[in-house]
């Protein structure tokens, strides 16, 4: 008995110890996504993404000016607490700590935005999280890239005026806002209801119970209100769901717009022939032609390597997104060190200061072999935000097609409402916002 | 050989029905009391504190809070996530429109707000029982959600339904830091589990076990249906509120509704079941249990992987921990069916006698 105690001590050091023998030219960056539960595909695909992108890097360039990056995997299980246990365990692993956080879960992002800030760790949440925190005055360590829920959410309301012939063709159309009821789903219903009064159109907001795979009554409703668009703000199991039940009531899937986490191939494929036609959003293609994508499969699955045992998900959306956080994060530390010294790791104040002068631009995506992958990207001290522009595409029954060039979002409707709510979030932490 | 009493003679009845009647038991608390509140903080480091500790003193006292109702008094419910999630955004409210009132108040205020709601959501208790009882609180989970949820006011009007809490302060003081929050925790929890062990050792307690036991019985030895169980609602459901909102201020920090769904209930009457119906140790014990072995798993898992070099998919340790989770869950319930509170006795009852059993 007492020898296993000593055992079960010796492991736990040893787990512990483990990080403080990195050696110092090393740069820590953790992978605390989920491989279990109803949200796994969303997180390993993320997840594997970031990761291969990573070790392709080590492989190809031997890491970041010859830093190399280096993670440890921990479960949240997409739970708020047991993001919040990893991030804790994950954030002094390696020479100068965790580098940057991808929570991969607006929960979890809300969760660590005090402690990270405190921390003086930058949380990336790319495509998801605090729409508000694109406001870097008030909000100096997070970073909603690319788009947010809000910019996003313009943007589609562009694409169906594109659809029906001009925006002022919208005044009198019915819109339904199908949402997965949560903080997730529910983000976006100010920002309809302010461009349902500028475009005249009517929104009806309609909420999904967690964790989606009802929703007879819902359907019931949208029969009756006969909407001319409806606009699918699902997650996991919810997507497919919706889908068939889109057919059941005979709505033409030619009206349905999802958001990007509603427009993966794992989205799709469970619905069958009944999601042909539907459209959703995207911020990342997805393929494998691109030459990112073909140095990850030359430098590390036909290696025998890489994080997919599957090898059709190569190339998925979920993968080439998580393809994209690698870039974004690689390329903030490359700022960084470019400042701060050239092959040393950077802390995660360092690391900040690499993402808020963060600015990829089309020279540099084609340099790096992601052009089409994703959109040029600039960051500043005032806009967290960087990007705003998104892509539709179209599934169909096989795979999908990109069916629109980026779509700007409206930042005069977005950024006023980040503004303002910011603002609240300053007053109600007693919170003065920096002068950029 | 240690653990004996002979020798303890008790000359007076304080004496003798004190918590302790073991001296070496008063000493063991008394020893770990002092280690929690003085050493713990000091020794520590941030991931210990705010990732483990915290957590495991908020559950226990959800679990206490969900013992005092099942374990004592025999009422099923399914609604303590949602007492839990009562707490928490009343304290937010009460901090947020009545600042003057302080934090402590806030939390007071904010607990009876949740034993009204115990009180309201406890009446057909009166009428039905056993698992019909279980489901009609389940009402209770969806309504509070759902409540908090549609009606803006609770989270004052954000439009994505999440709660910052603000900075605790108490007399200007502030407890920002992870080991300062620590303090605050186990200083309510201790205070709360005390005054939970006491009252069950009172009449109202006796009240509560007569229920359990057998509730026609009771009615017929003259103690009153309606007032018990509705203070037993009342009771668990302000253990409950409290538990949230130290689960929102000291923890999290940052909450949705989502936080407090029907599986958070689940997990709270596992930790009784695994602990031990009816016991306030037990609480203790089965938090420990489902909040920190899949901690412990996954710790174990990576130091394996680290010292043996072997990297299986890690998508199959993640499943693979949860698996044997599981099966220690179940085996547990084999060896013991009334909880790790009751092999803790066992073992407390052997160690009289060691090491010369007859």
């Amino acid at each position: 008995m007492k020898r296993t105690t000593f055992a079960l001590a010796l492991a736990l050091a040893a787990g512990f110890s483990g990080s403080v023998l990195a050696q110092a030219k090393e740069q820590f960056v953790p992978a605390n996504f989920y491989w279990v539960g109803p949200f796994a595909p969303g997180g390993s695909g993320f997840g594997g993404g970031i990761i291969d992108y990573m070790a392709m890097l080590n492989a190809r360039d031997g890491g970041v000016n010859g830093v190399k990056l280096t993670w440890d995997k921990c479960e949240t299980e997409y739970n708020n607490a047991r993001g919040v246990e990893c991030y804790e365990r994950q954030k002094n692993k390696g020479p100068t700590g965790a580098t940057v956080i991808h929570p991969l879960s607006t929960g979890i992002t809300y969760s660590l935005i005090e402690k990270a800030t405190a921390d003086k760790i930058p949380i990336i949440s790319m495509g998801y999280g605090r729409t508000d925190a694109a406001d870097g005055r008030v909000f100096p360590y997070v970073f909603p890239l690319i788009t947010t829920y809000w910019s996003q959410n313009t943007a589609k309301i562009k694409f169906i005026g594109q659809k029906e012939g001009g925006m002022d063709k919208l005044k009198g159309k019915k819109l339904v806002n199908l949402y997965l009821d949560g903080a997730y789903g529910k983000e976006t219903i100010p920002v309809l209801d302010v461009q349902a009064k500028k475009y005249g159109f009517q929104v009806t907001h309609i909420a999904v119970t967690y964790p989606g795979n009802e929703q007879q009554s819902q359907w019931l409703q949208i029969r009756q209100i006969r909407p001319d668009w409806i606009i699918l703000r699902g997650w996991g199991v919810m997507n497919p769901t919706a889908l068939r039940m889109a057919q059941r009531s005979g709505f033409p899937r030619e009206k349905m717009l999802g958001v990007w986490w509603s427009g993966a191939e794992e989205d799709v494929i469970p619905a069958g022939d009944s999601a042909k036609g539907y459209y959703a959003a995207a911020f990342n293609l997805p393929g494998t032609q691109h030459p990112v994508m073909k140095d990850i499969l030359k430098h590390v699955y036909a290696k025998g390597k890489g994080e997919f045992d599957d090898k059709s998900r190569i190339g998925s959306i979920y993968h080439t997104r998580g393809v994209v956080a690698g870039i974004i994060t690689v390329e903030a530390i490359r700022t960084a060190q470019a400042k701060f010294g050239k092959g040393k790791p950077i802390t995660g104040e360092q690391m900040r200061w690499g993402i808020e002068n963060l600015n990829i631009d089309a020279k540099r995506l084609k340099e790096l072999g992601a052009t089409d992958l994703m959109q040029p990207l600039k960051v500043s001290c005032k806009d967290h935000e960087g990007g705003g522009a998104v892509k539709f595409m179209q599934w169909d029954g096989r795979k999908w097609n990109v069916v629109s060039g980026w779509i700007e979002s409206d930042q005069s409707i977005v950024r006023p409402m980040v503004e303002e709510s910011a603002a609240q979030y300053a007053k109600e932490k007693s919170i003065t916002p920096r002068d950029c | 050989m240690l653990y004996r009493e002979a020798g303890q003679f008790k000359s007076t009845y304080a004496e003798d029905q004190q918590i302790f009647p073991i001296r070496q038991d008063r000493v063991a608390v008394f020893l770990l009391l002092a280690v929690a509140f003085l050493v713990v903080p000091y020794v520590a480091n941030q991931y210990w504190l705010s990732a483990i500790l915290i957590p495991f003193l908020i559950f226990s006292l959800a679990a206490l809070g969900l013992n005092i109702l099942t374990g004592y008094a025999g009422q099923l419910s399914l609604g303590t996530a949602a007492f839990m999630a009562v707490g928490g955004f009343m304290t937010y409210n009460f901090v947020l429109r009545m600042a003057w009132l302080g934090i402590i108040p806030s939390f007071i205020l904010a607990g009876i707000c949740a034993a009204a709601v115990g009180i309201v959501f406890g009446l057909p208790s009166l009428r039905i029982k056993g698992f019909y009882l279980a489901v009609a609180t389940l009402a209770c989970q969806f309504f509070v959600l759902w409540a908090i949820q549609r009606i803006g006011w609770f989270m004052n009007y954000s439009p994505s339904g999440v709660i910052t809490a603000q900075t605790i302060e108490i007399l200007g003081y502030a407890f920002d830091t992870p080991a300062k929050k620590y303090l605050l925790t186990l200083a309510i929890v201790a205070l709360l589990a005390l005054l939970a062990k006491n009252l069950m050792r009172s009449e109202t307690g006796r009240a509560f076990m007569a229920v359990r036991d057998m509730d026609v019985a009771a009615s017929v030895i003259g103690i009153p249906m309606m007032k018990t169980k509705l203070l037993a609602f009342a009771i668990s459901s302000f253990y409950c509120g409290i538990a949230g909102a130290l689960y929102v201020f000291c923890y999290l920090g940052t909450v949705e509704p989502e936080a407090f769904t029907l599986d958070l209930s689940f997990r709270i009457l596992f930790m009784i079941i695994i602990g031990g119906v009816g016991s306030i140790l037990g609480s203790f014990l089965g938090a420990a249990f489902i909040i920190l072995l899949p901690i412990l798993l996954s710790v174990l898992t990576g130091a394996f992987t680290q010292a043996t070099g072997i990297e299986p998919s890690h998508a199959v340790l993640s499943n693979l921990e949860v698996i044997i989770f599981g099966g220690l869950i179940i085996f547990f319930l084999i060896v013991e069916p009334h909880g790790l509170a009751r092999l803790w006795q066992i073992a407390k009852e052997k160690l009289r006698l060691w090491p010369f059993p007859h």
